[in-house]
């Protein structure tokens, strides 16, 4: 989902920036606000973005004889919301930007649109809706991990569509950025969502206090979860 | 079936997705999903010049290594969770066992509630 350094027209370099800027900002406060009220979710805060860091930097090989990386968002989106994952996304891509190369500085605006507000926006309104649906934990999990990936390299699609519209249409250019990002990207959807379903499968058993409220954790598993948070108030 | 072995089965999954990837396309090119981006930009319009250079471009080698620390300083931080959790519950496991406690449904141990957790 890296749109290489120079490769977005400056207008579109600035509309990106202008857009993910807002959203960035409520995300720092949101998270000094976390740390000075809830000093426990540090921990979770930084779980969450240790999997954006881990995942993003692994560049995996698909079906379609491309390679691409996971985004590693959905942890993210699901314990702590769309503007934390956005500041948790910016720092892991100006690391990629600055170290590496990958990605750019001039195209950090489009990509922290894509990869940490756009992607997990997707996946929270899924996510939301499951919960609503009352639906249980795994697949609420493998299914806002997937989305959070998938919706990342859909919007990649669209943003070099409308900076690069072939022969005056947007549409056709979209299908063509689509083929190459969005189909590379469905099994490690797939993967990014089982690997998480199984990390919060994990935390169920080990600390249900985090995911206390956010999730339909399945019956088994409630019965303590409820215990835990008696014990603690 | 224990956790574990889930888990050991999710993994085995993931591979296999990984793995078939080499065998259904085994001389694809490593290059990603990026740079095929790149190259249809400039199918698109062949006049496209990059504005911007990246200000500094590591080497083929050093580049590998600082994909490889990204991917070490987030696993640390998973695997240090996981392992102080673990901790945590032998500790707790030990302590109930010097106290001479009856042991529950055989796993409960792993789901038990920590009254006094959330230290870290």
């Amino acid at each position: 989902m890296h749109i290489m350094e120079g490769f977005l027209p400056l207008e579109w370099a600035v509309f990106w920036f202008a857009v993910s800027i807002p959203v960035i900002a409520w995300g720092f406060l949101k998270i000094r606000r976390l740390f000075s009220e809830h000093p426990e979710l540090k921990m979770s805060i930084a779980i969450s973005g240790a999997f954006i860091f881990a995942l993003s930097s692994l560049k995996l090989p698909s079906v379609t004889g491309s390679s691409s990386h996971p985004t590693g968002t959905g942890a993210s989106t699901i314990l702590h919301g769309v503007a934390v994952t956005s500041v948790l996304s910016i720092i892991v891509l100006l690391f990629q930007a600055i170290l590496l190369a990958h990605g750019g500085l001039t195209t950090l605006g489009a990509n922290v649109f894509s990869m940490g507000i756009a992607g997990p926006f997707v996946a929270w309104l899924a996510y939301k809706g499951m919960q609503k649906a009352k639906v249980s934990m795994l697949p609420t999990v493998f299914v806002t991990a997937l989305l959070a990936d998938l919706a990342t390299y859909i919007v990649t699609a669209l943003q070099l569509a409308l900076a690069y519209p072939t022969a005056g249409s947007v549409i056709t250019s979209f299908t063509t950025f689509f083929e190459i990002f969005a189909v590379t990207q469905v099994p490690l959807a797939v993967a990014e969502g089982v690997l998480f379903a199984m990390f919060f499968d994990y935390l169920a058993r080990t600390r249900p206090d985090l995911l206390k409220g956010k999730l339909h954790i399945k019956e088994r598993v409630r019965g303590v979860a409820d215990k835990t948070v008696e014990a603690r108030t | 079936m224990k956790p574990v072995h889930w888990y050991m089965l999710g993994f085995a999954f993931i591979a296999v997705i990984c793995i078939s990837a080499f065998i259904i396309s085994p001389g694809a090119e490593f290059g990603g999903a990026d740079g095929q981006g790149e190259e249809q930009i400039s199918q698109i319009d062949p006049d496209y010049q990059p504005w911007f250079e990246s200000l500094w471009s590591p080497p083929g080698e050093t580049e590998s290594l600082l994909f490889a620390t990204q991917a070490a300083i987030g696993a640390s931080i998973i695997g240090w969770f996981i392992g102080n959790e673990h901790g945590k519950r032998s500790v707790k496991k030990s302590e109930d066992a010097s106290r001479g406690k009856v042991e529950g449904v055989p796993g409960s141990q792993e789901v038990s509630p920590r009254a006094g957790g959330g230290e870290d």
